[in-house]
C-alpha cells in the first residue's frame, strides 16, 4: 500500500464522517438540545423573548 | 477574580471604539490609492506610493477594522452565550493593547517600504512574532470562558469564532515562517512553486476563516439578537459549521491557476472552490431566513437592514467565487479588476455590513444608552454605503471583464490586438466611479463615527450583571 492509498483512504474517511455528523445533527435526538442552544443568545436582555419564544413553540408543534 | 459580577465590557468597548476609527483609516488609505490610479500624479512621495499604500490598506481594513470588530464581537458573544465574564481579563487588555501596536507598526513600516512581500501577510518577522503571541492570548481568553461556561451547550456563533481563531493561529505560522536576514528583513521557508502554494492556501483560508467564519460567528449571534427570534434551523447552522470546516481548506490553489502548480492540484481546487457553494448558501439562507415572519422588521430597522444586505452581498460574492475558480471563467478574470470588484463585494458588502450592524448594535448597550443618538443616521449610513457598494462592484465588473476581453484579443495574423497601455486607457472612466463608489462608502463610515460620538457623550460606560446559569440545567 503507497502513500496514495492512505491518502484516498483519508479522502473517504473525512466523507464519512462529516455525512455521519449531518446524520447526527439531523437526529431527533438532538432537537430538543438544539432548541435550547438556539435561545442562549436571546435569553437575557432582549425585549423580544417572549414573541421568539411562541414562535418557537409554535414552530416544534 | 471570585468578586467579578459583570460581564467584561471594557475591552469589547475598546475594540468597537477601534473598529469605526480603524475602518475610516484604512477606508480612507482605499480612497488614496483609487485616486492614484485615476490621477498618477498623487504618487507624490516614494512612502506614499500606490505600491507601498496598497498592502496598507489591505491589512488596515481586514486586520485593523475586520480585527478589531471580530475581537469586540466575539469578546462580546462568548461572554453572555456562556454566562460568565471573560477567563484572564488581563490577557485580554493584552490583545487590546498589542492588537493596537500592531497596527501602529504596520502603519509605520508598510510605507517605508519594510514588507516579506506575501499578500496580506507583508509584515515582517517582528511583527510576526508579536501577532503570535496576541493570537495566542486571544486563544486562551477565547477558550477559557468557553471551558468556565455556566451553561451546557456552546452556542454555534462560539464554535465558528473559535474555528477562526484556531485556523488563523495554524495559518499564520505556517505562512510566515521565514529566515530573518536583519531586524527587518527575513525570507520565506519555502522556495519556487511550494512557497506560492504555501502562500494561497494561507490566502484563501484567511478569506474563508478570517473573513467568513469569524463573521459568520457575528451573523449566528448579533442577527437572532436584532431580530428578536433564534436562528431558523440550528441543525443547519450545525451542519454549515462542519462542512465550511471540511472544504475551505482546500480551495486555495484557484489563486493559481495556469501557473507552475501541477494541473490536478489547480482542479482540485477549482472543484472544492465549486462545492463551497453549498454550505456558504446553506449558511446565508439560516442568516436571512431568521427573519422569517417577521419581515416587515426590515422596514424600520436600519441596524437589521445592515445585517440583511450583508447577507445577501454573502450570497452574492459566494456565487460569484465559485464561477470564478472555474479555470475557463479564471482564464478571463485572472489580474483583471473583476478579481477587485469580487474581493470588495465580500469586504465591503458582507465583512464591514455586518460588521458596521453588529456596531451600531454593540455601542449604546456599552455605553449605557438604549439605542443609537440617531436613528436616522443610521438609515442615511446604509443608503450612502449601499450604493457605494453598488458604484464600486459595478464599475470594476464592466472594467475587469473588458480588460479581460481586450488582452486576449488577437488579430487573424495571431498578434495581439490591444497594447497592454490601450486596456489602462479604457479602463480610467471605471477607475472613478470606483472612486466615487469608495468615498461614498467612506463617507458612511465618517457618519458612523459622528452618531458614534454622538451616542458616547453623556452617556456611561456599563458592564452588565453575568447572567445566572441556565435554569433549565
Amino acid at each position: 500500500m503507497d502513500i496514495n492509498d492512505l491518502r484516498s483512504l483519508f479522502t473517504v474517511l473525512a466523507f464519512i464522517a462529516f455525512v455521519g455528523i449531518v446524520w447526527w445533527a439531523y437526529s431527533d435526538r438532538r432537537k430538543t438540545t438544539y432548541d435550547e442552544a438556539a435561545m442562549l443568545p436571546l435569553d437575557d436582555d432582549s425585549p423580544f423573548v417572549p414573541q421568539a419564544m411562541q414562535n418557537q413553540e409554535r414552530k416544534s408543534s | 477574580m471570585q468578586s467579578q459580577a459583570t460581564y467584561n465590557y471594557k475591552v469589547v468597548r475598546q475594540f468597537a471604539v477601534m473598529t469605526v476609527i480603524w475602518g475610516i483609516v484604512g477606508m480612507l488609505v482605499g480612497v488614496i490609492i483609487a485616486a492614484q490610479l485615476v490621477w498618477p500624479e498623487l504618487n507624490v512621495h516614494e512612502f506614499l506610493s500606490y505600491g507601498r499604500l496598497r498592502p496598507l490598506h489591505t491589512n488596515a481594513v481586514i486586520f485593523a477594522f475586520g480585527g478589531c470588530a471580530l475581537f469586540a464581537t466575539s469578546y462580546f458573544a462568548v461572554q453572555r452565550t456562556s454566562h460568565a465574564p471573560l477567563f484572564a481579563p488581563g490577557l485580554a487588555a493584552f490583545t487590546f493593547w498589542g492588537w493596537q501596536l500592531i497596527i501602529v507598526s504596520a502603519a509605520l513600516s508598510l510605507p517605508l517600504g519594510i514588507t516579506s512581500g506575501k499578500e496580506y501577510a507583508e509584515l515582517e518577522w517582528p511583527i510576526d512574532i508579536l501577532i503570535t503571541l496576541v493570537w495566542v492570548s486571544y486563544a486562551v481568553v477565547f477558550f477559557g470562558t468557553i471551558i468556565k461556561r455556566t451553561v451546557s451547550h456552546i452556542y454555534v456563533a462560539n464554535w465558528f469564532f473559535g474555528g477562526f481563531i484556531l485556523t488563523v493561529a495554524v495559518l499564520h505560522l505556517v505562512n510566515s515562517a521565514a529566515i530573518p536576514v536583519t531586524l527587518f528583513k527575513s525570507y520565506s521557508a519555502y522556495a519556487g512553486v511550494q512557497d506560492a502554494m504555501v502562500q494561497w492556501w494561507y490566502g484563501h483560508n484567511a478569506v474563508g476563516f478570517f473573513l467568513t467564519a469569524g463573521f459568520l460567528g457575528m451573523m449566528y449571534y448579533f442577527v437572532p439578537k436584532q431580530a428578536g427570534r433564534p436562528v431558523y434551523s440550528y441543525r443547519l447552522s450545525v451542519v454549515h459549521f462542519w462542512a465550511l470546516i471540511f472544504t475551505y481548506m482546500w480551495a486555495g490553489p484557484h489563486h493559481l491557476h495556469y501557473t507552475a502548480l501541477p494541473d490536478w492540484t489547480q482542479s482540485v481546487g477549482m472543484l472544492f472552490s465549486l462545492i463551497l457553494l453549498a454550505p456558504s448558501w446553506g449558511g446565508m439562507i439560516n442568516g436571512i431566513m431568521t427573519l422569517s415572519g417577521a419581515w416587515h422588521k426590515l422596514r424600520d430597522d436600519p441596524i437589521l437592514k445592515f445585517m440583511i444586505t450583508s447577507l445577501s452581498f454573502y450570497g452574492m460574492s459566494t456565487f460569484e467565487g465559485p464561477m470564478m475558480s472555474i479555470k475557463t471563467v479564471n482564464a478571463l478574470s485572472h489580474y483583471t479588476d473583476w478579481t477587485v470588484g469580487h474581493v470588495h463585494s465580500g469586504a465591503l458588502g458582507w465583512v464591514a455590513m455586518i460588521s458596521i450592524g453588529s456596531i451600531y448594535y454593540l455601542l449604546p448597550r456599552l455605553f449605557g444608552k438604549p439605542e443609537m443618538a440617531s436613528k436616522k443616521l443610521i438609515e442615511a449610513h446604509f443608503w450612502i454605503a449601499t450604493i457605494g457598494i453598488v458604484l464600486y462592484i459595478a464599475s470594476m465588473w464592466i472594467a475587469g471583464v473588458m480588460q479581460g476581453l481586450m488582452w486576449r484579443a488577437t488579430n487573424l495574423d495571431g498578434t495581439l490586438t490591444y497594447s497592454f497601455v490601450e486596456s489602462v486607457k479604457a479602463t480610467y472612466p471605471f477607475w472613478t466611479i470606483r472612486l466615487l463608489g469608495g468615498l461614498l462608502f467612506l463617507s458612511g463610515m465618517l457618519i458612523m463615527a459622528y452618531n458614534m460620538f454622538l451616542t458616547i457623550a453623556g452617556g456611561k460606560a456599563v458592564d452588565a450583571p453575568v447572567l445566572a446559569p441556565a435554569a433549565a440545567h
